[in-house]
């Protein structure tokens, strides 16, 4: 391991349940899931000394130490672009952490995404605002484009041509989330499989994605603690190291509409999450055992597979037709149904299960897990971690 | 879309000429004498035998305009069920394109018609295009063939060719409640472009590489004074999306988006207007429509290349 490699580790996970209507404050929840993870981790909130989030969160650092009653805060931290945040807020964590700013850092996200603010419609005041953000969005809000599912399968339709990967591939992506999400109880679609008929029936959002393409919309929060590998040993879990976590932007990037350089088939800035976390961890894709990928579509989990060189380009199709994803495949993805089963909680609830499958307590457990690699959002500024031992 | 208009007209068009419609009255001097009253017009081969006979015909005719005359059904007329236009019609009623105008009407005469000619006439499917977007609103197209003949004899034909559109605002092209651009200095003269009516690509005044989106400074040579050049508006479906669901402002679903490579060598974002979304496909040729919205926005829309 190099750089912040195994320096940091995760000691504490907590989460409200996942829901489409909390009937509660989202400050409430983001309270809620921090004192979670610090009764999880064993510790005190006036432990606490620094915390992450994403700059989409409603709910500020002031505000959330305010409501756990955490004293002072030396570090405080905000991850851009949406999803893709996710594992750069305990990257964010990591480096404070190695640097001696702070000792114990929480990242934590919650919102109310279903019954509230629903990302998954088509904002008119993302594509009006008077920043670089909003000159990028009227290449594409004015003509029509301008939501989530729609952005994805623009990408989707290029990749379909150039590989010859059909709407079913898509589609066993989301059987297979779901099937991982009817054994766990935390999850909004518990005992609830889908069967790929059902995918392929089901409307469309914007062709070629069915519904059973996108992501769930949930309530709820999550929160994750991170602390030094040395203080990690003496606290309640067994410590799950941080063995490389990194951040990625690629070239002529976009947040969602990087419609205009190379194939449209892959995804760079994961690319270049990848190459830094298996340099930082000392391992390849081969060394992973459990692989949380960010699933807000269904397409972008057969690309990630390319990208972060699980199999060759353009034969993700056949590696999770030969049921390459499934918990006792080549590869388990997203053991704890992602969030297309569990709960969309811009792939914080995915850190979590990166935790228990290293903890061995996942309630879809691999056996012998010593890697698991999480992403963040894919199309957007993205990141990732390797977790381990 | 529920109703399958493209499959039903395949059908229609298939079936070819419909069950002939007889004539109410034969060919007749009353109805020609009401007529040219009423057009005023005061051609004598219309009225006066011997006027006709000088200019050379055997007797009076009628007014060629007056073909569609012959075969109305009148007031309380209906058209036959096997009827095309009545069957096409039907549809997009269902459809929701409730409203109609006529847009087209070309008449071909293959010879005068004489008093007391016993006419029949035939009509066929002829194309049905859409949806189309124009300022009636979204609509469809539906270009029929009517034969007019006397025994077995073709006297006149007319393509006719009729708007069905649904109406309103919530059917307008992006109006009032368009998605507006954020317009930086940056981006202004491609906006501006638009407006008047011109496709507009960034330029890097220095190395002269191609760009879109534009930007202030060129990432090849770090150069910040780009011009721009004219697109000539043609390129190819590069990708595509078919947008169902959610609502977005100014549309109606389904509506295409395509990403468009320009012959230029840039890649385009618009909407692919006057295609059936059905039928889009990738590497499929288009050409640039420029959409008028207002006075304030005009959007890079495109079309199928003709």
């Amino acid at each position: 391991m190099t750089g912040i490699g195994g320096r940091a580790a995760v000691v504490g996970i907590g989460a409200t349940e996942f829901s489409k209507d909390s009937r509660r404050s989202e400050l409430k929840l983001a309270a809620q899931a921090v004192r979670a993870a610090l009764a999880d981790a064993g510790l005190r909130p006036a432990d606490v000394d620094g915390l992450v989030t994403f700059t989409m969160d409603t709910n500020t650092e002031a505000a959330v130490a305010r409501e756990l009653g955490i004293p002072q805060l030396r570090f405080f931290s905000r991850i851009h672009y949406g999803g893709g945040a996710a594992c750069a807020t305990v990257q964010q964590a990591a480096l404070a952490i190695a640097a001696g700013v702070a000792e114990v850092v929480v990242c934590y996200r919650a919102f109310n995404e279903r019954s509230g603010h629903r990302f998954g419609q088509f904002s008119t005041a993302l594509a009006s605002a008077p920043t670089s953000s909003g000159v990028d969005a009227s290449w594409s809000y004015p003509m029509g484009l301008g939501t989530p599912g729609a952005q994805v399968a623009m990408v989707a339709r290029r990749y379909m041509h150039v590989t010859g990967a059909t709407s079913e591939d898509f589609g066993r992506v989301a059987v297979a989330d779901r099937r991982h999400a009817a054994t766990n109880p935390k999850a909004f679609f518990y005992g609830r499989p889908i069967t790929l008929a059902e995918h392929q029936a089901s409307r469309w959002i914007t062709e070629p994605l069915h519904l059973l393409d996108c992501c769930q919309e949930s309530d709820g929060g999550v929160a994750v603690v991170v602390t030094s590998a040395e203080r990690a040993r003496d606290l309640a879990q067994p410590p799950v190291l941080v063995r490389a976590a990194a951040q990625g932007s690629g070239p002529d990037q976009f947040v969602m509409t990087s419609y205009y350089r190379d194939a449209l088939t892959g995804l760079p800035e994961m690319g270049i999450v990848a190459n830094q976390l298996w340099a930082q961890a000392g391992i390849t894709a081969q060394d992973v055992d459990v692989a949380v990928l960010y699933d807000h579509f269904t397409p972008f989990v057969l690309m990630q597979l390319e990208e972060l060189g699980f199999c060759p380009r353009g034969e993700a199709r056949h590696f999770v037709a030969d049921g390459g994803i499934e918990i006792d495949g080549r590869l388990p993805v997203n053991p704890h149904g992602g969030q297309l089963g569990e709960a969309y909680i811009h792939g914080m609830n995915g850190i979590a299960e990166g935790v228990r499958q290293v903890r061995g307590t996942a309630v879809n457990q691999v056996a012998r897990v010593e890697h698991v690699l999480v992403t963040a959002g894919t199309g957007v500024p993205t990141s990732g971690l390797v977790l381990g031992r | 879309m529920t109703v399958d208009i493209l499959g039903r007209a395949g059908q229609v068009r298939a079936a070819g000429e419909c069950a002939p419609r007889s004539a109410r009255d034969p060919v007749n001097q009353p109805m020609i004498n009401n007529w040219v009253e009423a057009l005023g017009d005061a051609n004598p081969i219309y009225t006066s035998e011997a006027a006709a006979r000088a200019a050379g015909h055997p007797g009076v005719v009628a007014p060629p305009a007056m073909i569609q005359v012959w075969t109305m059904a009148g007031l309380h007329g209906r058209r036959a069920a096997d009827d095309p236009l009545q069957i096409m019609t039907a549809l997009l009623d269902e459809a929701g394109f409730t409203s109609v105008v006529a847009t087209n009407c070309e008449q071909t005469y293959h010879r005068y018609l004489r008093v007391g000619e016993h006419l029949r006439m035939t009509t066929a499917l002829e194309d049905v295009t859409g949806p189309k977007r124009t300022a009636l609103g979204d609509g469809w197209f539906v270009t029929t063939r009517n034969v007019w003949y006397s025994g077995e004899e073709p006297v006149a034909e007319m393509r006719f060719r009729v708007l069905k559109f649904a109406p309103g605002p919530a059917a307008a092209p992006a109006g009032a409640d368009a998605v507006r651009p954020v317009v930086s200095r940056d981006t202004a003269f491609f906006w501006e472009g638009t407006a008047a009516g011109e496709l507009r690509i960034q330029r890097c005044g220095a190395c002269g590489t191609l760009r879109h989106p534009p930007g202030p400074m060129c990432p090849s040579c770090g150069a910040d004074d780009p011009g721009y050049v004219l697109a000539s508006g043609r390129g190819t479906v590069f990708s595509y999306v078919v947008h169902h669901h959610p609502p977005v402002p100014g549309r109606t679903v389904p509506f295409v988006v395509a990403l468009v490579e320009l012959e230029e060598g840039v890649r385009m974002l618009g909407g692919l207007v006057g295609v059936d979304p059905g039928e889009v496909r990738i590497g499929m040729a288009v050409e640039a429509a420029l959409t008028r919205v207002d006075d304030g926005l005009t959007l890079p829309d495109w079309r199928p290349a003709r």
